[in-house]
């Protein structure tokens, strides 16, 4: 009897073994790798301030960005429709990690050149960290004609930002960004304004369905200029996805598109109604 | 002592059963073509896992979605995110059998695949066309088939739906080497 019984382990045994699933087998030889977590941000841009999202290599982006006038500027201006400050640029991937931009804005007609390099990944898996972490370097360079009796020089024209990005995608559907930004300017308005301005951003994506995102974003600025009674930028952007590019719909205090500019030099107040309509086109080649 | 045998016996079909000839290969190719007049669009994967029992013909493969690499990085982000999910739905998997496999040998044979394909956690029973050849240390698969997205729920926006097409062909080559535990 008891012999009876080994047999039948025995062949329970080998039963089992060759029902063993094959898929089992293919999991446990499947290789562990590292996800790094991509789509943080859909744009290069969260609103009007840069996101962790790079271009990839070889990518060349062509950005026409618009902010049109104040809302609250009534029908006799078309609520702002009237007036337009467009900035338009090319991004350019040099390699997956480093995006080199270069643009100009009808505001103060100024060029602007920027780096933007990822220097951490989000990652999943075995080399697992918990956020991604860019860096941004600027260069603004206002090349409107001075008043008489206010000359500058070219060095007196230029400004420098310095960003950290730190972002971090929680889930599919929520991200967030943290900014810590410096500002220098090299010829300020009057001797109060501070030559450097230390902001700090914060950014956030809710995706709303498999197209559509809600954006935010604050920029918290430790010191101010006074010669404008400057004010914090306040933003809100709706991401819509197409096939080819991402369409950014804006509500912003900001008229300005470049860091050095809607970052220290916003004067609108959001909820006076000084709310200024805007997109961001880009179209990827 | 009678025990003892019927241990050795034991362990000696354990040998037997798990010493059967099995085919693996980590570094499968599936790729997949979109065909459309506005717009084409393929993606090749070359990190596919299959196996193969030789004594059942039973065959399974396992595809990372997030492996597989797009001409355009965007379609890439909206393939994974948008499409397939593969956060959620990390991998598709075909499990079934190989009809007549011990028909398989040196000269290449048409053979006929038949099992359950899973994508976007859906699956369908599918039957495959594949060529086959096998010897003492290789088995080769090879062949194409085509999928339709709607059987796996594949959502394509309309505004999107003159790039993508609703047939997607499929093609796969696995050189399978002699698997050891």
């Amino acid at each position: 009897m008891k012999n009876y019984f080994m047999i039948f382990a025995v062949l329970l045994c080998s039963f089992q073994l060759s029902a063993q699933d094959l898929l089992d087998i293919l999991d446990k030889e499947t290789p562990k790798v590292d996800n790094v977590v991509t789509a943080t941000f859909k744009g290069t841009r969260i609103v009007n301030g840069h996101s962790i999202k790079n271009r990839k290599s070889k990518e060349l982006e062509f950005i026409i960005a618009h902010r049109f006038g104040r809302v609250n500027t009534g029908f006799g201006e078309l609520f702002g429709l009237d007036q337009a400050n467009i900035r338009f640029a090319f991004e350019y991937g040099l390699t997956d990690d480093l995006t080199a931009g270069l643009g100009r804005s009808s505001y103060e007609k100024t060029y602007d050149g920027y780096l933007k390099y990822a220097l951490i990944k989000q990652k999943e898996g075995v080399h697992h960290f918990p956020f991604a972490v860019s860096l941004f370097g600027s260069i603004a360079a206002k090349s409107q004609k001075a008043i008489v009796g206010s000359e500058r020089t070219f060095a007196e024209s230029l400004y420098y930002v310095g960003q950290i990005l730190i972002a971090k995608k929680i889930n599919a559907s929520f991200s967030f960004q943290l900014t810590p930004t410096y500002v220098h300017r090299n010829l300020t308005t009057i001797d109060a304004d501070p030559h450097d301005i230390f902001a700090l951003g914060f950014g956030t994506r809710l995706k709303l369905n498999k197209r559509v995102s809600l954006n935010a974003e604050y920029y918290w600025q430790f010191d101010k200029l006074v010669s404008i009674a400057a004010r914090n930028s306040l933003a809100f952007g709706i991401d819509i996805e197409t096939g080819g590019h991402v369409f950014q719909i804006i509500l912003s205090n900001s008229i300005t598109m470049i860091e050095k500019s809607f970052i220290t030099e916003t004067t609108g107040n959001f909820f006076a109604g000084d709310i200024h309509l805007g997109f961001n086109l880009s179209r990827t080649f | 002592m009678k025990n003892t045998y019927i241990l050795l016996l034991c362990l000696f079909l354990t040998t037997l059963v798990s010493g059967q000839e099995r085919f693996l290969t980590k570094t499968g190719t599936i790729s997949f073509f979109s065909k459309l007049p506005l717009e084409n669009i393929q993606a090749e994967n070359s990190q596919v896992l299959s196996i193969v029992d030789a004594t059942s013909g039973q065959m399974a493969i396992a595809i990372l979605m997030q492996s597989f690499l797009f001409e355009k990085a965007l379609m890439q982000e909206h393939f994974n995110e948008n499409y397939v999910e593969s956060d959620k739905y990390p991998k598709a998997t075909f499990k079934g059998n190989i009809i007549d496999f011990k028909s398989i040998g040196v000269v290449e044979k048409k053979v006929q695949v038949v099992g359950m394909l899973e994508i976007h956690n859906e699956s369908i029973e599918i039957t495959i066309d594949a060529l086959a050849t096998k010897t003492a240390d290789t088995l080769v698969m090879t062949g194409a088939f085509y999928i339709n997205l709607s059987d796996f729920a594949v959502d394509i926006p309309s505004i999107v739906r003159n790039k993508i097409a609703q047939k997607i062909k499929i093609s796969f080559l696995f050189n399978h080497k002699p698997y050891k535990k």
